[in-house]
């Protein structure tokens, strides 16, 4: 009771109040904006979905109607081929940071500027596939330079991935594994990575997600591309850059379509975010 | 494998005296393991190898950067980073505008995504009940997920005109008579200006401080905090006079962190910076970030103008790098000494 009417007390209790309710404050705010985006998506965009935007391809300007068919095939193209450039890649070199990591400074270096590269300016990427690739015209722009930039953002989130899940790997199973005799590749391959599969998928997954919006480095590698075409080496459209020219113009048809655009690959890459975080769920099974 | 055993297994149960036959199977056994020291030694050296290409890379930024800008270096020197004249007609180039609205919308962004995400971080580690902790956290981590080419989207068709209708004449009216800071407040309102890109920049970087200070957070030993509360400590003084002391190198390592992303993010910016190559005191106007120069200009230009703007990207490059070094060695120092107690 003394408490209560002890004001030292008294302005404790209210300094504690004010700074427990902005924290709720900051809560709501990080909440609310997110549900303020998708709620803006889905009012702007849903009128944009419908059967031909995912049969026809982007309309003129001007014209009426049209869909995003070729955004939507030259990007799942570009994040297909970027996944498999990428996917290899960043195994392989996780697995070397998790299992001679320890001791090499080479690796420790190596992981070190992973973690910088996952936080790198993704235009910057695109600016390095611009310069090494059509600068000097080993090709031009294309659908090629388009995945190999993605493919570029994608390798330091599987690393990173794999490198921390393999590290979960209980020692002693390792040390199972090595006492029967079996060699350090087929230890690390069929008893490690195996045993930590399902976060490695996480990884790889996370990564799609990543590079399935990224815009930046596409602008000036795969450019963009107005008719259908499944052919990496010409200038290929992808949702992210339909979405840029669309939304940044005056048509009315075209900033319909660009929400509509948007609404697709946000859905998707939250979709493909929870399904990650829904596997990952951090254990080691086998 | 399992052939080499069996016929390492067989002689020596029925038969002790051949000798031949056990210098066949230590052979045998001998070149098995010569074999699978060789698969060792291909599987160290190719995954070295891959490991080896993200060094690559990133030497290969540095250097093709270098060399494409080389023109733009050699033409204005060191003049380049202190020049504000941006002009593609004359062909004459400085960096000053791009660079200050860079680290002014950053800097923005980092003002206010520093006490929410601070807010989240307490939130999700001391205060949420259990059962809301993952659910609260992955909505969290999913604003991390959002494209930022939706933020610019969103920020342009509906973020932008909602600030300049009711939140920037409400800042003019009040902070915006205050004398030297209301200079920053002044000036006529449009809807994409650097401060619209530094607070969309604020939501865009708030999962990752966030992330970065829960996971600091979480590492504060239970002991520390229980002892505090046994003192009588109300939940606020503990996390501020516990918690935030032990943690404030992993804190700083995470708005380090949050820094290097706001300083390049691009098309979230592009969208909603105005792209004018302006310097100006009001944060109002609109301006031009590193990268939204590049997005902007990089398709159509040539020569000098590519260069200078590579020399932009090289800008940028080493800007993020210097900033996400000091938050990965701060992080870094964090957990050793961590790993210390």
């Amino acid at each position: 009771m003394t408490n209560a009417v002890n004001p030292i007390y008294r302005r404790r209790l209210w300094v504690h109040r004010i700074g427990i309710g902005l924290s709720f404050l900051a809560m709501l705010v990080g909440v609310g904006f997110l549900a303020w985006i998708l709620v803006m998506l889905l009012i702007k965009g849903f009128s944009a979905v419908n059967l031909a935007m995912f049969t026809q391809n982007t309309p003129g300007s001007g014209s009426s109607g049209g869909g995003l068919l070729n955004a939507i095939v030259g990007s799942v193209l570009m994040v297909g081929v970027g996944t498999l450039i990428s996917t290899p890649v960043g195994i392989l070199a996780g697995i070397y940071l998790a299992e001679y990591g320890e001791v090499s400074w080479f690796a420790k270096v190596t992981r070190f500027v992973t973690d910088i590269m996952l936080s790198a300016p993704s235009i910057v990427i695109g600016l390095f596939v611009y310069a090494i690739y059509i600068a000097t015209h080993i090709g031009g722009f294309s659908g090629w330079a388009g995945s190999f930039a993605i493919s570029l953002i994608a390798i330091p989130v599987i690393v990173r991935t794999t490198d921390n899940m393999l590290n979960l790997v209980p020692t002693s199973l390792r040390e199972a594994a090595f006492a029967l005799g079996a060699p350090r590749w087929k230890v690390v391959t069929m008893v490690r990575l195996r045993a930590v599969k399902s976060g490695v998928v996480t990884g790889v997954l996370l990564a799609v997600a990543r590079i399935s919006g990224e815009t930046a480095p596409l602008l000036f590698t795969a450019i963009g591309n107005q008719f259908f075409n499944v052919n990496m080496s010409r200038p290929m459209a992808s949702l992210p850059l339909v979405i840029n020219n669309f939304t940044m113009s005056a048509d009315d048809n075209w900033i319909i379509l660009g929400w509509g655009g948007a609404l697709l690959i946000t859905f998707s890459v939250l979709a493909l975010n929870i399904i990650s975080r829904v596997l990952s769920t951090p254990k080691v099974s086998g | 494998m399992s052939a080499n055993l069996s016929s390492i297994k067989n002689p020596i149960v029925d038969n002790t005296t051949n000798k031949e036959s056990a210098i066949a199977v230590d052979l045998a056994l001998l070149s098995t393991m010569r074999a699978q020291r060789r698969q060792d030694s291909v599987f160290h050296v190719v995954t070295m190898f891959f490991a080896l290409s993200v060094l690559l890379v990133l030497v290969g930024i540095i250097v093709s950067l270098v060399y494409g800008s080389w023109p733009a270096i050699k033409q204005f020197g060191f003049g380049f980073l202190t020049t504000a004249d941006w002009d593609p007609v004359n062909d004459n180039y400085g960096a000053l505008i791009a660079i200050v609205s860079t680290l002014v919308t950053s800097g923005i962004a980092l003002v206010i995504a520093f006490p929410v995400s601070f807010g989240i971080a307490l939130f999700l580690t001391e205060i949420c009940p259990a059962w809301l902790r993952r659910p609260m956290g992955t909505a969290v981590e999913l604003l991390a997920g959002v494209p930022s080419i939706i933020y610019g989207m969103w920020g342009l068709f509906v973020f932008g005109p909602f600030c300049a209708t009711y939140i920037y004449p409400a800042l003019k009216a009040t902070i915006g008579h205050i004398p030297v800071i209301g200079q920053l407040f002044s000036g006529p309102i449009s809807n994409n200006s650097v401060l619209t890109a530094g607070l969309v920049l604020s939501i865009m970087i708030i999962p990752f401080i966030a992330s970065v200070m829960r996971d600091v957070f979480e590492v504060v030993p239970a002991v520390l905090k229980e002892s505090a509360y046994a003192l009588g400590c109300t939940k606020w003084e503990v996390v501020s006079k516990v918690v935030l002391p032990y943690t404030k190198i992993g804190v700083v390592g995470g708005v380090m962190l949050g820094l290097g992303r706001a300083l390049g993010e691009t098309m979230a910016v592009t969208f909603v910076i105005g792209n004018a190559n302006q310097l100006s005191v009001s944060l109002f106007a609109p301006g031009n970030s590193i990268a939204s120069t590049l997005a902007n200009e990089f398709g159509e230009a040539a020569d000098l103008h590519l260069a200078s703007l590579l020399a932009l990207g090289l800008i940028l490059f080493v800007l993020t790098f210097i900033v996400l070094v000091a938050a990965k060695l701060l992080l870094l120092s964090m957990a050793r000494q961590e790993g210390a107690k």
